[in-house]
Parts: structure tokens; C-alpha cells; sequence
């Protein structure tokens, strides 16, 4: 750039009279090749992140698409009166005795009968080695059919229950004949089993809708995890973050950017504001464990607690923005209102802040974009646990325990089983794609409703 | 304007109902991320066959889950805490200050720790001893003190494989840690003479010289999971890394593990005794809270009972060793004994 209007280069050109445009000096040909060099390394860069991005989401779609898909299989259970109701009183109480433990047995029977029905051999294996091809989630789901209605005792039911976690990887390609035989969770038997199952019709691979609704699991039943709970406890905490930091953050930014007088103290808060945007979210936690937990007496792994936290976080970038889109209106809006007799207030709010929306609910959705997406102050406020009960509707459920999605994420990636790998990285498609849809919607609210001067 | 009314609001409800949640009905618990797939197996069949609510399991560590015990009585202070070790008594001392004044200690059984490397690697049958010339600073070579020399296990021991020494080992705030140098490091020590011939050299704490590990990069300390220790010794076929047994038997498919003094690690071979590093798991209960907390008697019941932690209990299916004195625990849990002074 200087090369151009540093006239003591004029004189130096001036001598060889013979430049011209079609035949390139020295310095422009280094002038030009600096420029394709920048070029170069701007496309290196851009190939290089779009190279990096591709290669994380076709990984995360790698193992976790199939998260979104379960074995089942099918058969017919006798609730046998024998086990269930010793008594015969169809006494709801006493049935109730009858822990999961009772319901194994019925299950494994009615897997090696309808087996029999469909004449399928067990092929060496014991009744006990079939039975673990059914995930140990079933007998709860029996335990709970059973509990729902008691008069069901003595009927044959047909069910679906899911299939253990590793004959689900079986037929998803994370379990081989060759790892099995070294694994001692399932055997290669098993698996030729699970074939003939499948070929006879009894063990089908469906959508898992599940995986969106039902609670986490323990580790000895991947198969049965989902992120209902997750799901449900990002969402309050996202209903408390709006609540809270949407009004406080815009009603900060108009009395800032509106009404303040410009002095030392009100730039010495602008400046703590924008520090403030740029403190690791980490500290938040720890300030939201000090006086939400140990000061006021919040409880431990409520999303109220999460929601006041991220809020806390969210507000700097709201009211960053919202500063922004307020300057961006011309003053001339402004002063025509005024002009016509408006109030300051009047002026503001009929007039400024209508215009500044589309940039107030954009910066809103990116915060809580990244609200949504933040786990290290969960982390010590106790949302990162096993929750398996699902928080009851608002107001209450904000106040019950409750875990959130990223936090999920990391909670997976913890466990020993490798089943839950696959289990995580459904969990981080479901996140981006709740992060993707609120960014779109953010980028369409600016597209369609920006106006710029 | 609406805003105002939205915020009000909600900062209404929000007052009336935190007189109405204060009533906590489900058990907390948190601590050792060993205990935590234990825990959560017991909180799951818990929640499914009592009409309690699933109790909360917290992981974060031994240390973390005591400290919050102790942090004092009350709905917002939880009430089981999971630890891989002993608890200490500066944390008694600690809950004792807040007014936490009895504590259940229950032992729900062993956890073994193993040693397992990649599977289409050689196979190792270690000693202690082995583990200490390995990975020690120094070691004694012609009866001096000398830096480690070692570069491959040949070099340790002939008979061991000539593979490079690369060991991945649980960083230093993990409660398995400690029980890798108490039963692995300073009895290796001991048994190849180093501890003698650092007492010799008249070190002022001679464990804690043999515990100084080699700083040359062929012992790496693992702050995580053991899900990180699995990636890395994935990743560095020569890794041998330190696991639980529950961990190496959900992955026997990628891990082949090595022998300690000729015993191969396994929930039967461990509840003998024969298998040398093993530690017992415990959770801490806070028993002012056992009549204000619905279920958590149950609960704690249900966990020592032999549905769960018996030896044909989905607990032992899952890696842990059951305890043989698991009677006695469920007397103590029963009349709620609260734990004596540590000896």
C-alpha cells in the first residue's frame, strides 16, 4: 500500500521511459505475486476450517446416527399368577412387592417360548445365555405394564423390549463376531442367535424415539438411555435465561444507551460490562454455587439454579448487543419524535426500540445459543449427575433436579461402556442441531427485518 | 412493558414455589466417579421398584463428595457421599465444625485395579517390583542409587517383553492413585530392595522417595477417565494403562490384561485375596438426614442388599467385588451405627 503513494518511487520508475501496461515492471510483478500469496493463504485457511468442520461433523454423524435407531425384539410374556400375585388377591400393594428381579424369569421363559413357537433352537446356548440378547431395562418396563393394571396378570401380552446393548452394536456394526469372541459381554453364539431372531422375524432395528424422551440410564443398560431429561431441564433452564435476561438485559442497555448521563461511572460500567462478556464462564459457576446454593438456600441440580447462572452469563452479550442495534438507529428518528412533542420515554420506546428489535432478538438468540451450549458452571452446581426423574411442569419442576443436554454429552463420555459413545454423539447431533435452528432463526429475524440507513 | 409484567411474574412464582420445593423428596448423593456406575445401577433399580423417587447421582471425585458432605445439615446439603478411599480426618474434623456429628460408613465391596495393554500387543505378567524398577526415579543398580536407566520392560525384568516402558497412570487427585502407590509402587520398593537402600542412604521419608516417579516422560499421569486412558493407549500401542476391572470388562475386546504376581485380576480371584491391588469402596451417609429425606433409609438398605451387592447381584455383574462381610454391613445399615473414631 505505501509502495503506491510514496511518491519518492515516481522518480526512480521515471528514468526507464519504456514501462507500459502490457509489459510488467519488476515491482508490480512482486506487487502482484504479494497479492496472490495473500490470496493463497486466505484460501488455505478457509479450506483448512472447512476441511477441520467436515471432518468433525461426518464423525459425530458417524457414530451417532445410528444412535437414533434400536433393536427390538418381540415376543410373548406370560404373566404368570404364580410369580407375580403368590397370593391370588390381585392386591396392588403386594404385587407391588414383586421387585424387577421377579420379573427376569418371565421374560426369559417367554423368550425361549415364543422361540419355540417360531422353532428357532437355542443352539447350545443355556435359557440364561438367550436371555441377555434382552436389554435389563425390559423387566422395569414389564414391572411397570403389570403396575398399571394389575388385572393384566395371567394374560399373555406381546411386547417389544430392547435388545442388549451389544447386540444392538451388532447389527449397527460396532460389535463383530471377531470382538465378541473377546468380549466377555457377549458371545458370537449370541450374536448367530440374534441372526436367526431376525431372520424369523422376532428382533427388528427401528426408529428410536426414545432416545429423545426417556430418562438416562445406568451403565449396564446403554440401550435404554435418552435425553428426555436433558432435554427437558436445557429447556427450563433456556425459559429462565429468556425471562430473566431479555428484559434486564434490554432494559440496562436503553437506561445506559438512552437515558445515562455520559460520565466517568457510566463508562467505567460499560467497560465492566464488556469484561464481564469476556470472564470464563467457569467463574460463573462458582458464583452461582456460593450464592444461589450456599446463600440462598437454591437446591442442588435445579434448573433454576443453571437458568440464574447462564443468565448471568447471557446478560453481557445481550446487552452488547442491544447497546449496538440502539446506536445503530439515527438520531434523526429520535429527534423527530421529539420534535412532533413526544417524550423521551415515548421516543424510545414507540419509536427506537422497534427499530433496534430485529438486533435486540438476534443478540438474544445467539446468547442463549451459547447458554445453551455451556457446561463448565453446571459442573459445580450439581447438573452434572445422574437423573433419571423427570422434573414435574413449571413452576415446581424448575426446582427439581433435572440435567441438561451438554452436560449429558459429557456425562456419556465418561462411561465405561462403548455403547455410550454412540449414545453421546447422538446427543451432540441433537444439540447442533438445536443450536443450527436457533442461529437460523436468528440470522432470518436480521435478514427480514433489519433496516439499515 | 410486557417484560416487566413476564419478569414480575415469574419472580413471583418463583418465591412461592421455593417455599413449596423446600421440601426435598429425592436422596442426593455425590463423589467418586468409581463409585458413580455402582451408584447409579443401585439408583436406577431403586427408583423402578419403590415408590421413591430415583435418587440424584453426582460424580467429581472422592475428595469433593466428602467436602460437600461435610459442608453441614440441611435440605440443600446432600446425603450420601460415594468415596474410593477412606474418609480422612480432616474431613470428619470438617463435618464435625459444621455440626454434621454422625456418620454411616458403609463398604460396599473391592474394586480391583488392573494393568491391561493393547490387545494384539504381548502379554505382560508383572509384579510389583516391576512397577517400581519401571517407573521409579531411581532405582538400585549394583547396589548404588542410581537414576532409572530402564527403557524397555526387557531391561526391568529379562523375561518381560522388549517393549518400550510407556505407562498411563491416574493423575494424582484420583483416589486410585493412591492405592496404586501404596500396593503397587511402595510395595514394589520394598520387595526389590530400594527401600532399604534409600533408608540406607538416609532418606527422611524413604515411601516418599520411592513414591517420586520418573519425569523423562514414560510415566504419564491421566487426570481423566478412564475413557481418556482407553484413547491413549489405543492411540500408543505400547501404553500399558492402569483401569478398574469393571472398566477393563466392558472392553475386554480391546484390552488384554496383565498378571500381578501370576494372578489374573477377576472378581473371584479378588474376593480371595490372591490378587494384590485392590481397595475397598465405601459411601458415607449423614444420618441426621435418614428421617427427613423420604427413602433414604431404603435406599441405603436396598444398596447392601444381596438383590444388589450380593454375589450374583447386578453390582458384582458389573465389576465389583462383593464384600464377604456384606451381613455385617447390612446389620450396621439396619440399626444406622454411626462410624467410630478412624484407627
Amino acid at each position: 500500500m505505501t509502495d503506491a503513494t510514496d511518491p519518492s518511487a515516481q522518480p526512480a520508475a521515471a528514468p526507464q521511459r519504456r514501462s507500459s501496461l502490457l509489459q510488467l515492471d519488476e515491482r508490480t510483478r512482486r506487487r502482484n505475486a504479494a497479492e496472490a500469496r495473500f490470496r493463497l493463504m486466505g484460501l488455505i485457511a478457509v479450506t483448512i476450517g472447512i476441511l477441520a468442520v467436515i471432518g468433525l461433523i461426518s464423525s459425530i454423524l458417524f457414530n451417532g446416527a445410528s444412535s437414533f435407531r434400536q433393536t427390538f425384539i418381540t415376543l410373548d410374556v406370560y404373566l404368570d399368577p404364580a410369580k407375580l400375585d403368590k397370593a391370588g388377591t390381585r392386591d396392588p400393594e403386594a404385587i407391588s412387592k414383586v421387585t424387577t428381579f421377579g420379573y427376569a424369569p418371565l421374560l426369559q421363559k417367554g423368550l425361549v417360548d415364543t422361540m419355540a413357537a417360531q422353532g428357532i433352537a437355542l443352539d447350545g446356548l443355556t435359557a440364561k445365555q438367550a436371555a441377555e440378547l434382552i436389554s435389563k431395562e425390559a423387566p422395569a418396563q414389564l414391572r411397570r405394564y403389570v403396575m398399571a393394571d394389575v388385572s393384566r396378570i395371567g394374560q399373555t401380552v406381546t411386547f417389544d423390549v430392547l435388545a442388549a446393548g451389544r447386540i444392538d452394536g451388532y447389527f449397527k456394526g460396532r460389535v463383530t463376531m471377531e470382538s465378541a469372541a473377546l468380549d466377555r459381554n457377549v458371545s458370537p453364539e449370541q450374536l448367530m442367535l440374534a441372526d436367526r431372531l431376525k431372520e424369523a422375524g422376532m428382533l427388528r432395528t427401528k426408529f428410536n424415539l426414545d432416545f429423545f424422551t426417556a430418562p438416562d440410564a445406568s451403565d449396564t443398560r446403554p440401550e435404554a438411555a435418552g435425553l428426555g431429561v436433558a432435554i427437558l431441564g436445557s429447556a427450563y433452564m433456556m425459559l429462565v435465561v429468556l425471562v430473566l435476561a431479555l428484559p434486564l438485559g434490554v432494559a440496562a442497555s436503553i437506561y445506559l444507551e438512552e437515558f445515562a448521563p455520559k460520565n466517568r461511572f457510566t463508562d467505567l460500567i460499560e467497560v465492566n460490562i464488556s469484561n464481564l462478556a469476556a470472564v470464563p464462564s467457569i467463574v460463573f459457576g462458582i458464583l452461582g454455587l456460593a450464592v444461589f446454593i450456599n446463600f440462598a438456600g437454591l437446591p442442588q441440580s435445579a434448573p433454576i439454579v443453571g437458568g440464574l447462572v447462564l443468565t448471568l452469563m447471557t446478560l453481557p452479550t445481550i446487552i452488547i448487543a442491544t447497546r449496538a442495534s440502539l446506536k445503530a438507529v439515527p438520531p434523526s428518528i429520535r429527534d423527530a419524535a421529539l420534535g412532533v412533542g413526544a417524550s423521551k420515554m415515548q421516543s424510545v420506546f414507540h419509536h427506537v426500540l422497534p427499530l433496534a428489535m430485529p438486533g435486540i432478538l438476534t443478540g438474544t438468540i445467539i446468547g442463549l445459543a451459547q447458554a445453551l451450549g455451556e457446561t463448565a458452571p453446571l459442573l459445580l452446581i450439581g447438573m452434572v449427575a445422574f437423573v433419571r426423574e423427570y422434573p414435574s411442569g413449571p413452576p415446581d419442576g424448575f426446582f427439581e433436579p433435572a440435567a441438561a443436554l451438554p452436560v449429558q454429552v459429557y456425562n456419556w463420555t465418561q462411561r465405561g461402556d462403548p455403547a455410550f459413545v454412540e449414545r453421546a454423539s447422538g446427543a451432540i447431533i441433537v444439540l447442533l442441531v438445536f443450536l443450527v435452528i436457533m442461529n437460523a432463526i436468528a440470522i432470518i429475524l436480521r435478514r427480514r427485518f433489519e433496516r439499515r440507513w | 412493558m410486557s417484560y416487566i409484567k413476564v419478569t414480575a411474574s415469574a419472580l413471583a412464582i418463583a418465591a412461592v414455589s421455593a417455599t413449596s420445593a423446600a421440601a426435598r423428596d429425592n436422596v442426593q448423593i455425590a463423589g467418586s466417579s468409581t463409585v458413580l456406575p455402582y451408584a447409579s445401577i443401585v439408583a436406577e433399580a431403586f427408583g423402578e421398584n419403590f415408590d421413591f423417587p430415583t435418587p440424584v447421582v453426582e460424580s467429581g471425585g472422592s475428595g469433593a463428595g466428602r467436602k460437600k458432605l461435610c459442608e453441614g445439615v440441611g435440605e440443600n446439603t446432600i446425603d450420601i457421599a460415594n468415596s474410593s478411599s477412606r474418609i480422612k480426618q480432616s474431613d470428619i474434623d470438617l463435618c464435625a465444625q459444621n455440626g454434621v456429628t454422625e456418620i454411616q460408613e458403609v463398604r460396599i465391596g473391592y474394586d480391583g485395579i488392573v494393568f491391561a495393554s493393547d490387545i494384539n500387543g504381548p502379554s505382560f505378567a508383572f509384579t510389583p517390583a516391576d512397577w517400581h524398577a519401571a517407573l521409579a526415579a531411581k532405582v538400585v543398580k549394583d547396589g548404588q542409587l542410581v537414576d532409572n536407566p530402564n527403557k524397555t520392560w526387557a531391561d526391568v525384568r529379562a523375561d518381560l517383553p522388549a517393549q518400550d516402558i510407556l505407562a498411563f497412570i491416574p493423575g494424582t487427585k484420583h483416589g486410585t492413585r493412591e492405592v496404586f502407590d501404596e500396593k503397587v509402587i511402595i510395595a514394589g520398593c520394598e520387595e526389590n530392595g530400594t527401600l532399604a537402600a534409600h533408608e540406607a542412604a538416609g532418606a527422611e521419608d524413604a515411601e516418599d522417595a520411592c513414591m517420586q516417579l520418573r519425569t523423562d516422560g514414560v510415566s504419564i499421569d491421566i487426570d481423566g477417565d478412564y475413557t481418556e486412558t482407553l484413547a491413549r493407549v489405543d492411540a500408543n500401542k505400547n501404553g500399558i494403562g492402569v483401569f478398574g476391572l469393571s472398566f477393563y470388562q466392558n472392553n475386554t475386546d480391546k484390552l488384554q490384561v496383565a498378571t500381578m504376581n501370576g494372578v489374573v485380576p477377576s472378581v473371584e480371584s479378588i474376593a480371595k485375596g490372591e490378587y494384590p491391588v485392590s481397595r475397598p469402596l465405601y459411601f458415607y451417609v449423614k444420618n441426621a438426614h435418614l428421617d427427613v429425606i423420604p427413602g433414604m433409609q431404603e435406599y441405603i438398605e436396598f444398596f447392601v442388599s444381596d438383590d444388589m451387592a450380593g454375589p450374583d447381584g447386578p453390582l458384582a455383574a458389573y465389576g465389583l467385588v462383593s464384600d464377604p462381610e456384606l451381613a455385617k454391613t447390612q446389620e450396621m445399615v439396619r440399626n444406622r451405627t454411626p462410624m467410630g473414631p478412624l484407627n
